[in-house]
């Protein structure tokens, strides 16, 4: 199969979940985007090491793999930590960045 | 040849340092002992060196080197000491009088709390005194002469909680501060032009080379040093315009007035100019410019010294009025005649400042003259003592006699001024009047407080009594030096005897022979001297023998304006409180507020700073709603932009373009550098459309066929990207 | 990893078990953190016993690679200019540790005041040490967010105002080091083809003069916030009237000498040429700054900020004395560092004593404080005395060279020109050396406000005097004072031969840069060995030359 089909899949994949991630409502549902981001950013560097033989790609999917998961278990601690203090996860209603 | 001479300023220091630690905890008579026996010591081993190896010793004297103390690049201070006839007259009056002193002190100050700090301020002074007069260099004679404004400062303000002592003290520090600054520029240009600190070197080097002579701001580098190391004299000796501090000084316990402000740390200036009388001879000028500071000193304080009511301030007048006297000796280039006056006023004036300790003594503790008076019979040993120091002063027969006739016949005949010869002459009958001033105010003294009758409250008089033997025993010995001592400077011009003065024996082989004087000068001088002095007498005597006269408060009566103004001193301290203090600290007021607060936190840093906010609160106005989501979007945004410009090749690129002739070469690279990427280039010369040169090499070269006006076109490609970019330049063929 | 390496990075391990144990044991924290403090000062006296005094470069050397692509190495090494300083800064450290007062009033959070001053220490050691430009910034930041938060936690009521002002000054200063720093780095590789910031490589780095005035302004500009020079102090004085009395004593102490420490190790050999065109304007400010700082103690009422603001007028000193560059005067400049470091640092523990005592720094509330505490007295008064400069004691030694130095500017200055560039020289010696009334009037006026007079407010009469570790601080203080007025000379012993060869090198590189001012980025002198590759980490890499010593061209 050609390689740009992996791509424009990952490109998919990276565009479902940037819409997710601005659009969703839901904090949990916006981490969510988040890891379909980074999976498609994920297919995108396997679909290249495999194009050039290179096994670096590899090796950086692997290391975000692991960062993915580090991450998504501070956001949702984030998460949790915020329900309990505003009985709410809608992002409409936390906005914090403005004092 | 080598003598330990550090023995001599280390024990007190050591005596010093002992106190310090444990002087608490000891009895008074242990902390007496031991600084009295830390300063007697150091006067054996003084008088062992003067008396036993300086004779021996070569004609710069004793050598004692402790170690080099600061090097750096061509700079070399050595910690080193030398005692020659000089210093090691100073050495002796230093530790002998100190002695004395102590021994006072140990009655005067009996029933002070603070009795083991005050022996280990005065063990502290004298060490540093010492270190002052035996320093080999001007750096190790600064510690000493730092040291003793540090004692002179912590004994003055010994009494702290009374803030006008505080004061006082912190009045002299300050004052030989602003001299000091002018010793240490006398140094530096001594350093910069004679290559080197140490005296001898700076002797050697003043007395044979020209170094000094060398232009130096309209003058010479030695009339500059000179001058400058006597603002430094100024300071410490009391001379106009920085006397002010001496009278307040004396808010200091009384034997510390003794021992400080009138016999050894307040003579250091003196001491100084003698010790570099190489440098002085090379200035006239000035040694011109001491003698008439010192002779308007000797005069100017007499003066005051009329209307002063407080025993201690009419002495200390006194010392800034004799002080004048033996700057006009050494001004004069009458070095042996300055030093000759300091030894004697050093025991007179030493006895006269005990004596008044005891009166104060005996009469609680109050020094004002209008209510003592008739203490002849109460106080005999006192009165004794003062009867001979007070002749020792006015210039009868005793020690005073013989130093202050060398001054002012010295003034009259001098020829080391020059031009200014007659500065001498004129400082010589300043002299004169200010003799006979100092026999009206120090008699005027006597008869108000020895003759007549007592003026003070029942209370006080049933209190007066003669003080315990520790401090009249020193006074007597006092009174002996004040009698005796000037015999020892018998004038050689007068008995054509050389060898019947002494301390010319001593004091020649460093400051050269004895000033020549004419045996007619030389008499017409004492007998001028001896008849003023009576004079001053008489007229004090009607003024006010046995109390005050009649015609006394008729003058008062008659001028109380210039009465008012020479007891308020003529006012020098308000003048400079108004022209110097109080604008020193407005000027600081005005500039920490205007400077520091508003120029530069307002406005330096606070325009920066309201910038930086006022550009903050625009782009939150962008940003605005603290909804993360909006701010991703704003990323998201920012990002694609970035990813959109980065990939189009040479975006902001520009032709370089050389015309040689009809053949132009064009280069397309931005900024002419190397890319890290590759890049396809197509070149349209003439502007239809088909390139002539195409490739990723980014320069091309054409040949016009004709001399005209035409457009480059370059096409870029980054065939990675699939992205394009056009640029165009107009080319003038000639 | 070399007795300098141990030095370095032995706090921050004290630190960190410092930090491991448990909140409540406050004793043991202290302990620790004092232990640590007091091996590091034990280790660092390894380096004056194995420091040989005749040698003019760097010794004891620590070089391993570091970020091997990038060219970094970590790279320490002492010579007679930093080997004192670093003294300073590891005596210091366990005095702050030892004193009582040293975290302030708000007594709170021990264990993190203790391991933050022990970060502190390893960043200011190791700035000091510090061969390679990467490694200097690393720890020249190191220290700001310490005292950041030094003066942030434990500081008075306007803590966050003086810690923000005191962040945002240096930070702007560090910064433009960093650019001018990456941009030496760039002209390195385009000078020599290879990657390095060595300190010994990139010193020899000649530029032509428009980048070397940028690159002097940068480096300059980073290290006159530091100093402070005038007009760039006013964040000084709140730092330190906000500052915990720790905090106060290091910024004192130490933090200051890294500006003055910056001109003589980089500003100066670094950019020669723009350093000789400013160096003027630089002088004057100096010479501005040591009266200025002087006159505006003088106005103070707050003990704290009058101390702060001497500290700006001894400092000027240190400018005047690098800035004659005759051995006298940068001698005199080292040793100003030295002294002021231990005069003002007392200061500041007498000061921060007495806040302690009576929660006020005024010095109307106080007064006849001597019949209460005469041991405090005695000690406080020769600390005030040794920073007025009485000779003996430590402050005299350092103003002396310094003011000798300036005096006798023009005469060694052997570059013609500079000779009639450092204006009139005797009498900004003069101008200057009037400090020395000033420093007696501000100084000698606060002790009096404090200790004489009669003991009349209710306050003060409950006051105790010194005891315990208190008495060991200041007592130490006062034998470092004493010791280093009477006994210079065996620092500056240690540091002469390196003083001579940074006046002789800076000429030299003076003359290289004014033989053509616009060539291009180059190597002068040559090294012995070029640059050295980027070595893989396991090959030693070869030493670099040591700095010249008065090559001729």
């Amino acid at each position: 199969m050609p390689t740009t089909y992996y791509l424009i899949l990952s490109f998919f994949l990276f565009l479902i979940g940037t819409a997710g991630v601005l659009l969703r409502r839901n904090a949990l549902i916006v981490l969510m985007g988040i890891e379909l981001q980074l999976n498609g950013g994920n297919l995108a560097l396997i679909a290249f090491a495999r194009e050039l033989g290179d096994l670096k790609g590899h090796v950086l999917a692997f290391l975000i793999i692991a960062l993915a998961a580090a991450e998504a278990a501070v956001g949702l601690a984030i998460l949790v930590g915020l329900f309990r203090g505003r009985q709410t996860v809608n992002l409409d209603e936390i906005t914090l960045m403005k004092r | 040849m080598t003598f330990n001479l550090r023995l001599i300023p280390l024990l007190p220091f050591l005596g010093a340092a002992i106190l310090m630690l444990f002087g608490r905890k000891w009895s008074r008579d242990t902390v007496v002992a031991v600084a009295a026996g830390a300063i007697a010591g150091s006067c054996l081993v003084a008088f062992d060196a003067f008396f036993t190896a300086l004779p021996l010793a070569e004609p710069n004297g004793l050598h004692d080197t402790v170690g080099t103390w600061i090097s750096a690049g061509p700079l070399k201070i050595d910690l080193a000491f030398r005692l020659d006839g000089l210093s090691g007259l100073l050495c002796l009056i230093i530790t002998f009088i100190g002695f004395l002193i102590h021994i006072y002190s140990s009655g005067y100050m009996e029933h002070d709390p603070d009795y083991p700090r005050f022996f280990a301020y005065l063990n502290l002074f004298c060490g540093s005194m010492l270190v002052l007069v035996l320093g080999d260099s001007l750096p190790v004679m600064f510690i000493g002469w730092e040291g003793v404004g540090l004692c002179s400062y912590l004994l003055i303000g010994f009494w702290y909680t009374e803030t006008a002592n505080a004061d006082a003290g912190k009045k002299a520090f300050i004052v030989n501060r602003i001299g000091d600054l002018g010793f240490l520029i006398g140094m530096f240009l001594l350093y910069q032009f004679a290559g080197s600190l140490n005296i001898s070197e700076i002797t050697t080097v003043a007395s044979t080379g020209s170094a000094l002579m060398q232009p130096l701001w309209g003058s010479t580098v030695a009339f500059w040093a000179a001058l400058f190391l006597f603002v430094g004299a100024t300071g410490k000796s009391a001379q106009i315009p920085l006397y002010i501090w001496l009278p307040d000084a004396m808010a200091g316990p009384t034997p510390v007035s003794a021992l400080i402000h009138a016999a050894t740390m307040v003579t250091a200036g003196v001491y100084m100019v003698a010790r570099m009388h190489a440098v002085y001879l090379l200035a006239p000028a000035a040694l011109a410019i001491v003698t008439a500071i010192g002779a308007l000193t000797a005069l100017f304080a007499a003066v005051i010294g009329f209307a002063q009511n407080d025993f201690k301030k009419v002495l200390a007048y006194s010392t800034v009025s004799q002080l004048g006297f033996m700057f006009v000796g050494v001004g004069t280039g009458n070095f042996e005649g300055g030093i000759f006056h300091l030894y004697t006023h050093a025991f007179f004036k030493a006895g006269l400042f005990l004596c008044a300790g005891s009166v104060m003594h005996a009469m609680s503790g109050s020094g004002d003259i209008r209510i003592m008076g008739g203490l002849r019979k109460k106080l005999p040993w006192t009165h004794a003592v003062f009867f001979v120091c007070w002749l020792a002063i006015c210039g009868i027969v005793f020690s005073g006699f013989l130093s202050k006739d060398s001054i002012i016949a010295g003034a009259m005949s001098t020829e080391h001024l020059g031009d200014w010869a007659w500065v001498g002459q004129a400082a010589g009958y300043v002299l004169s009047l200010a003799a006979l001033g100092t026999a009206f105010y120090m008699s005027r003294l006597y008869f108000l407080v020895f003759t007549g009758e007592t003026r003070a409250s029942d209370e006080i008089k049933h209190h007066i009594h003669e003080s315990p033997g520790s401090m009249v025993g020193p006074l007597v010995v006092l009174a002996i030096g004040a009698a005796l001592a000037g015999f020892t400077g018998l004038p050689g011009g007068l008995f054509e005897h050389p060898t019947w003065n002494l301390l010319n024996d001593e004091l020649s082989p460093v400051l050269g022979p004895e000033m020549e004087v004419s045996r007619l000068t030389e008499v017409g001088v004492m007998v001028g001297a001896t008849l003023f002095a009576l004079l001053g007498i008489g007229v004090a005597w009607v003024f006010y023998g046995g109390g005050y006269r009649e015609p006394s408060r008729k003058f008062a009566a008659a001028v109380p304006k210039l009465v008012k103004l020479v007891q308020d001193k003529f006012r020098i301290d308000e003048l400079y409180q108004f022209l110097f203090v109080r604008p020193i600290k407005r000027i600081g007021n005005f500039i920490y507020f205007f400077v520091d607060r508003i120029l530069i936190d307002k406005i330096m840093v606070g325009v920066p700073v309201a910038l930086v906010d006022l550009f903050g609160r625009l782009s939150r106005l962008v940003q605005g709603s603290g909804d993360g989501q909006r701010y991703m979007a704003i990323f998201a945004l920012g990002a694609a932009v970035m990813v959109f410009l980065g990939t189009q090749p040479d975006l902001f690129g520009s032709l370089k373009v050389s015309v040689t002739g009809r053949t132009v070469e064009v280069d397309a690279r931005r900024g002419g550098k190397p890319g890290g990427r590759a890049l396809e280039y197509s070149f349209d010369f003439d502007g239809d459309g088909k390139p002539e040169v195409e490739g990723a090499s980014s320069t091309a070269r054409h040949d016009y066929a004709s001399p005209g006006s035409y457009t480059v076109h370059v096409r870029i490609k980054d065939p990675r990207w699939g992205t394009s970019n056009s640029l165009e330049q107009k080319v003038e063929v000639p | 990893m070399g007795v300098l390496g141990w030095v370095t990075l032995l706090p921050l391990f004290g630190a960190i078990l410092v930090m491991l144990v448990p909140r409540e044991e406050e004793a043991i924290h202290r302990g620790l953190g004092l232990l640590t403090s007091i091996v590091t000062f034990c280790v660092s006296l390894m380096i004056v016993t194995g420091f040989d005094a005749g040698q003019a470069g760097f010794q004891m050397e620590v070089n391993q690679s570091w970020i091997a692509p990038l060219g970094i190495h970590f790279h320490l090494g002492v010579d007679g200019i930093s080997l004192w300083l670093v003294m300073l800064t590891t005596f210091m450290v366990p005095l702050t540790l030892l004193s009582p007062q040293a975290i302030g009033i708000r007594n709170i959070r021990v264990r993190e005041f203790t391991a933050l001053m022990l970060i502190l220490e390893t960043g200011m050691v190791g700035a000091f040490l510090a061969l390679d430009l990467f490694v200097f910034y690393v720890f020249w930041e190191l220290m700001l967010i310490p005292m950041y938060f030094i003066i942030g936690v434990w500081g008075g009521e306007r803590r966050l105002y003086a810690s923000i002002k005191f962040v945002i000054y240096t930070l702007v200063g560090s910064l433009l080091m960093l650019v001018a720093i990456l941009y030496l780095y760039a002209q390195w590789h385009a000078a020599t083809g290879s990657y390095s910031l060595d300190y010994a490589q990139l010193s020899h780095l000649t530029l032509p003069e428009g980048p070397q005035m940028l690159c002097f302004a940068a480096f300059a500009l980073a290290f006159a916030i530091k100093v402070p020079i005038f007009p760039l102090h006013t964040w000084l004085p709140d730092a330190h009237v906000e500052a915990p009395t720790g905090g106060s004593v290091i910024l004192a102490a130490v933090l200051l000498k890294f500006g003055t420490y910056g001109f003589l190790r980089y500003a100066l050999p670094m950019f020669p040429l723009a350093a000789a065109t400013a160096a003027p304007l630089i002088a004057v400010l100096a010479v501005i700054g040591i009266v200025y700082g002087a006159l505006m103690a003088y106005v103070q009422d707050d003990a704290k900020k009058l101390v702060a603001y001497s500290s700006v007028s001894h400092l000027g000193f240190v400018v005047l004395g690098i800035l004659t560059l005759n051995p006298t005067g940068v001698q005199g400049a080292i040793y100003q560092m030295l002294s002021h470091g231990i005069s003002t640092g007392g200061l500041f523990f007498a000061v921060g004593l007495l806040y302690d005592r009576r929660h006020t720094r005024r010095l109307g509330d106080f007064g006849g404080l001597w019949a209460k505490t005469p041991v405090f007295a005695a000690l406080f008064l020769v600390i005030i005395l040794a920073s007025v400069g009485l000779p003996g004691l430590c402050g005299f030694v350092g103003e002396f060279l310094v003011l000798i130095g300036t005096f006798t500017a023009n005469k060694t200055w052997a570059v013609e020109h500079m000779s009639g560039f450092f204006p009139a020289p005797k009498l900004m010696g003069a101008i200057s050396a009037s400090a020395v009334i000033l420093a007696a009037m501000y100084l000698l006026t606060m002790y009096q406000k404090l200790m004489f007079g009669p003991l009349d407010k209710p306050e003060n009469k409950a006051v105790r005097d010194i005891h315990g570790r208190e008495t060991w601080v200041f007592a130490i203080v006062v034998a470092a004072a004493l010791v280093m007025g009477l006994a210079p000379q065996p620092i500056l012993s240690r540091s002469e031969k390196s003083v001579e060869a940074f006046v002789a090198g800076y000429r030299d590189r003076l003359q290289e840069s004014k033989r053509d001012p616009d060539a291009p980025p180059h190597v002068y002198p040559a090294l012995a060995a070029a640059a050295p590759p980027p070595a893989p980490p396991a090959v030693p890499v070869p030493t670099p030359a040591p700095v010249p010593e008065g090559i001729a061209p």
